[in-house]
């Protein structure tokens, strides 16, 4: 086991798979001389040279498809799009090129592309940098959505999902790239199929994924000491959802909160409190919580970012409303 | 014979008017000709033909509007064999299209069919799973105070209830289920004396005539298809109920609501103790066989624990059968909300007086509980005496 | 050069020009059975068709080998057709059958053959170029000599992913033939009405790649055309654009009605149809004879009849299948 933070965790990941793999490169903004927006691609330019480590221009559209072109072609790319927000840009190629060709094609094609895209807000980055847009990703059937919260998994994600025939998505949070963790670099197999149960509980099951993990983790030792014992459950993937994980624990808690930063109207969280209606019902002893971002557009001043994003007091209260009071 | 139909010209397209056309009656066209102008929502289309040939007949007439698809012209085809006469497909006018009646759906079975349970529910917040363990511990929701959100009840309300009750202090899990099952059946049959005027009426019939068929009958059968009287009498109850449909149904908000169909509940002991009375879903339409069929698959699925919620909350009526034990008449309790019960006792060989002669004839006695609120005697004793009558004609069963 | 001048060389190959103007002829019935099946309600959705360009479609695809990676649009039949993929799959795609080249899933807009580098088919105006883009990145990046041709409209030269392609594949000197099918029209609008520069073939210079405008009407120019920019792109240089000025004489697609263009623009055009134009100047050099042109229309017509005969006895995909080949559903 090494220690190492997610970043380092990420950059080992695509190291290995660089060494291994000759079909393997990296493409996107900044990721060569830059070293990364986000210092994840640090040392890799000098290591394995600009045909493997390519400097693209600002062109979403074009590298993200030139990726699907590769890919068709018998590589293996890793295309970096800087942020979620700039996705958008490339939103055609990712839904109408890389999600439907294998089955526009009669299942002729396939696309063994993997995406790494950092996201979500806390950083005051303010309206245009701030998105957490997993959700709609997650949407889109032809594609895989992986969210790593921890840094085995940053680690373990990436190579996985370079093993997959289809396109994988890998959402990193931006606020957990510092985040210390261990990694086992001998490992050779890595599952994106399981939610993971972080803390085991009785009374109500915390769901989220991504960056808000720790929130509700803490959420979770506040809560025990109200005599709360809440179970925390990172979803790690989000398609396709591991739905059995999510019912085990609802069947068990009876209670459910979801933590999403995204938006709360018609974000991942209506999707997964819909999965437990569905499969949960007898067992709900309270309707299914969200806890989500205000409705608004990510504002710049800090107490505004804080009042907007979901934090740790919300959690508390939510899973509180629905836990009964003794006494 | 070449048709020239009003062709699709744009994926939004549903019909045309034909403008003019821009040929006659026995003028030869190559295929790519122009051979009409249309009118459609977007322009006005110039229309070719596919087809090279003479022009035999024109079907449409300018002004007319049809669906694409319509045969407008008839082209007999050069260098083709004629073919025969397509039949005219049925032209539609061009008028303000008339709205499709709505489908009128079937009328619903009323609401709510309360489970044979003791749980009403109807208009108590309980949570679902709340709901579940009150239903598993034959306690009443309505006697518990919901300290949930806007009074709804949960699960824990549910668990200090059952504590503060006498006597069974351990949670709904830990209880074993012949011990939850009792306690069920108990409440339910302590409410349906609580709250049902009772009224018993019996009849004695005569089974010489459908025991001798039935064992005709089964001489024709294989072994696995043999029937038993049982199910002559669970069929002759449902063709009866459709002479007397009020003792058919609930009794339901302070009033009678016959079903529309007739769904048995066959009571069904349960090794270890313990009593279940699924549903045979329409019963009255089940040819003895099928009859005999569910009936096997219910009381294997009612030892194995395996019914569904549905057949236990269907049925309309309860048939109940005491032969097998031994007993002459069964004087049953309704399972509410229910508003009768049928009883079978055993078939006894007695000495019988008929036209003046003794003989000795097998004989059952048949009980009618009834729900006074909903029938009286003279309904339930005609209903019994339809049983009877169906029963003598077996055949017809 | 007259027919009578029999001691005169000719300036092509009778065999070649024979196929070049079958291909073309092909193209042509093709298209026009399938507006007939489509007026008759047999193919659904949209139908773009290829009438008055094929002299590109086949010109340019005499130029690209087997090996070669090719990209269209969902004007796509010419190309498909020029590329070899049996008409009577392709009939079959637009009927939505499970023997079409797609197995139904696409239809019109959407031919995929992978077996001859046939990667689509795309709707979204633009959205092949990036993919384009890519294929020529991996031929590169594995030393492949193959090279990728792209197909597009005048219309896609508008969207960004144009200018992004271009400028991608020029930077990394990427094995592209950009070929641009100006029919001078992006869908109801004029290219002067949404081009400040219209001369498309300029644009190039903008991301430092070679181009050319060729007159798209003349196949045997379109031919030369094409060699002239693949044999640049096959040297390792880089990108090309290729211009080809050609026009649709059918409405954008089966839905249009057509009403932003004068009869007498289509008309003139018309005049110079590339299958007219070639079969006259195959009869002033001698080379086509109107037995030769009997046998070729037969042939055509044999073919296209099997295409729907084939097409409407084509079951069609089971709907159990539905699920089948959405990707992401495989457990590791």
């Amino acid at each position: 086991m090494t220690k190492m933070t997610y970043r380092e965790a990420v950059r080992a990941a695509m190291r290995k798979a660089l060494r291994e793999d000759p079909r393997v490169f990296l493409m996107g903004e900044d990721v060569g001389r830059y070293g990364g927006a986000f210092a994840v691609s640090h040392g890799l330019l000098a290591e394995f040279g600009p045909e493997r480590i390519r400097d693209a221009p600002l062109s979403e559209s074009a590298f993200f498809g030139a990726g699907i072109g590769a890919a068709l072609g018998g590589m293996r790319p890793i295309v970096e799009i800087m942020t979620i927000n700039f996705s958008m840009l490339a939103m055609d190629q990712i839904l109408n090129n890389a999600a439907t060709l294998r089955h526009m094609s009669g299942g002729q094609l396939n696309v063994p592309l993997v995406c790494r895209v950092a996201t979500g807000g806390g950083r005051q980055m303010a309206a245009q940098h701030s998105h957490s847009l997993e959700g709609w990703y997650a949407h889109i059937p032809g594609i895989k959505v992986l969210t790593p919260a921890t840094v085995p998994d940053a680690y373990g994600m990436v190579l996985a999902a370079l093993r997959e025939p289809d396109p994988v998505f890998i959402f990193e949070h931006a606020t957990l790239y510092p985040l210390e963790g261990e990694v086992d670099e001998s490992a050779e197999t890595f599952d994106i199929t399981r939610a993971a149960v972080m803390r085991p509980g009785n009374n109500v099951s915390l769901i989220t994924y991504g960056g808000t993990l720790g929130k509700a983790m803490e959420a979770a030792v506040r809560l025990a000491s109200d005599g709360v014992d809440a179970e925390v459950i990172d979803l790690r993937t989000l398609r396709p959802l591991d739905t059995q994980t999510i019912v085990n624990s609802v069947a068990k808690t009876h209670r459910a909160v979801i933590v999403d930063e995204a938006w709360r109207t018609g974000s991942f969280s209506a999707e997964i409190s819909a999965q437990i209606v569905e499969n949960v019902f007898d067992d709900l002893d309270a309707p299914v919580a969200r806890v989500c971002s205000a409705e608004a557009p990510m504002p710049y001043a800090k107490h505004l970012e804080a009042a907007t994003l979901p934090q740790v007091d919300q959690i508390v209260a939510a899973a509180q409303e629905l836990v009964p009071r003794h006494g | 014979m070449a048709e020239f139909v009003m062709p699709q010209l744009g994926a939004d397209m549903s019909a045309g008017k034909l403008i003019q056309w821009r040929k006659k009656v026995g003028d030869r066209v190559e295929r790519g000709d122009i051979i009409a102008d249309v009118e459609t929502d977007k322009a006005d289309i110039e229309v070719e033909v596919f087809s090279t040939g003479t022009i035999e007949k024109i079907l449409i007439q300018p002004g007319e509007k049809v669906p694409v698809g319509t045969v407008m012209a008839l082209i007999r085809e050069e260098g083709k064999p004629a073919a025969a006469e397509v039949p005219a497909v049925p032209r539609e006018v061009a008028a303000p299209t008339t709205p499709v009646a709505p489908v009128q759906a079937p009328p619903m079975p009323a609401a709510a069919v309360a489970p044979p349970r003791v749980a009403e529910a109807l208009r108590i917040h309980i949570s679902p799973v709340a709901r579940k363990l009150a239903a598993d511990l034959g306690i009443d929701p309505a006697t518990i105070t919901g300290t949930g959100p806007g009074g709804r009840i949960t699960l824990e309300d549910v668990q200090q209830a059952a504590q503060a009750q006498a006597a069974k202090p351990a949670p709904a899990p830990e209880m074993d289920r012949a011990a939850r099952m009792r306690q069920a059946i108990g409440a339910a049959m302590a409410r349906s004396k609580r709250e049902i005027p009772h009224y018993y009426l019996s009849t004695t019939i005569d089974m010489g005539r459908p025991l001798a068929w039935l064992t005709q009958e089964n001489l024709k059968r294989s072994v696995e298809d043999r029937l038993v009287y049982g199910v002559l009498l669970v069929k002759a109850v449902a063709l009866a109920l459709r002479q007397f449909p009020d003792l058919n149904g609930f009794w339901v908000g302070g009033k009678p609501t016959p079903k529309p169909d007739i769904h048995v509940g066959v009571a069904i002991s349960l090794r270890g103790g313990g009593l279940v009375a699924p549903a045979i879903h329409d019963t009255d339409r089940l040819s003895l066989g099928e009859l005999m069929k569910s009936f096997r698959d219910l009381i294997q699925r009612a030892r194995a624990g395996s019914l569904r919620s549905s057949e236990l909350s269907d049925p309309t009526i309860t048939v109940t059968s005491l032969g097998e034990q031994g007993v002459e008449a069964v004087f049953g309790v309704i399972y509410p909300p229910q508003v009768a019960l049928v009883g079978f006792g055993k078939i006894v060989e007695r000495p019988w007086a008929s036209e003046g002669q003794i003989t000795a004839r097998p004989i059952l006695t048949a009980t009618l509980s009834g729900d006074h609120r909903v029938t009286d005697g003279h309904r339930g004793g005609l209903f019994l005496a339809a049983v009877e009558r169906l029963l003598q004609e077996p055949s017809l069963l | 050069m007259t027919a009578s001048d029999t001691s005169a060389r000719p300036l092509v190959d009778r065999e070649h020009s024979l196929f070049l103007l079958r291909e073309m002829l092909r193209i042509r019935r093709f298209e026009e059975k399938a507006a007939e099946m489509y007026s008759l309600q047999k193919i659904h959705g949209f139908l773009h068709l290829y009438i008055g360009e094929e002299a590109t479609g086949v010109g340019a695809m005499q130029v690209f080998t087997q090996q070669d990676n090719i990209v269209a649009t969902y004007r796509e039949h010419g190309q498909a057709l020029a590329r070899g993929i049996p008409a009577r799959v392709l009939m079959a795609e637009m009927f939505g059958k499970a023997t079409g080249c797609s197995h139904g899933h696409g239809g019109s807009m959407h031919f995929f053959d992978v077996s001859r580098r046939f990667y689509g088919g795309y709707a979204i105006v633009g959205g092949g170029l990036p993919v384009a883009v890519g294929l020529a990145l991996a031929d590169k990046m594995q030393n492949r000599k193959a090279i990728t041709g792209c197909y597009f409209g005048d219309g896609a030269v508008a969207e960004g992913e144009f200018h992004e392609s271009l400028n991608l594949a020029a930077l990394w000197k990427l094995p592209v033939v950009f070929l641009c099918e100006n029919n001078l029209y992006a869908m109801g609008t004029a290219l002067e009405r949404y081009q400040a520069q219209t001369d498309i073939s300029r644009k190039a210079s903008a991301y430092g790649l070679p181009s050319s405008a060729v007159d798209g009407m003349d196949i045997l120019a379109v031919e030369a055309a094409a060699k002239q920019a693949t044999d640049y792109v096959r040297g390792g240089n880089g990108p090309y654009l290729l211009e080809s000025r050609t026009y649709r004489f059918r409405a954008h697609s089966m839905a249009d009605p057509d009403l932003y263009r004068t009869k007498e623009e289509i008309e003139s055009w018309k005049k110079r149809d590339p299958i007219v134009l070639f079969e006259r100047k195959l009869r002033e050099l001698g080379l086509l004879a109107d037995s030769d042109l009997g046998r070729i229309e037969s042939g055509i017509a044999a073919e296209i009849e099997d295409a729907v005969q084939f097409a409407e006895a084509s079951p069609e995909e089971s709907i159990e299948d539905l699920l089948k080949d959405v990707g992401g559903q495989v457990a590791r």
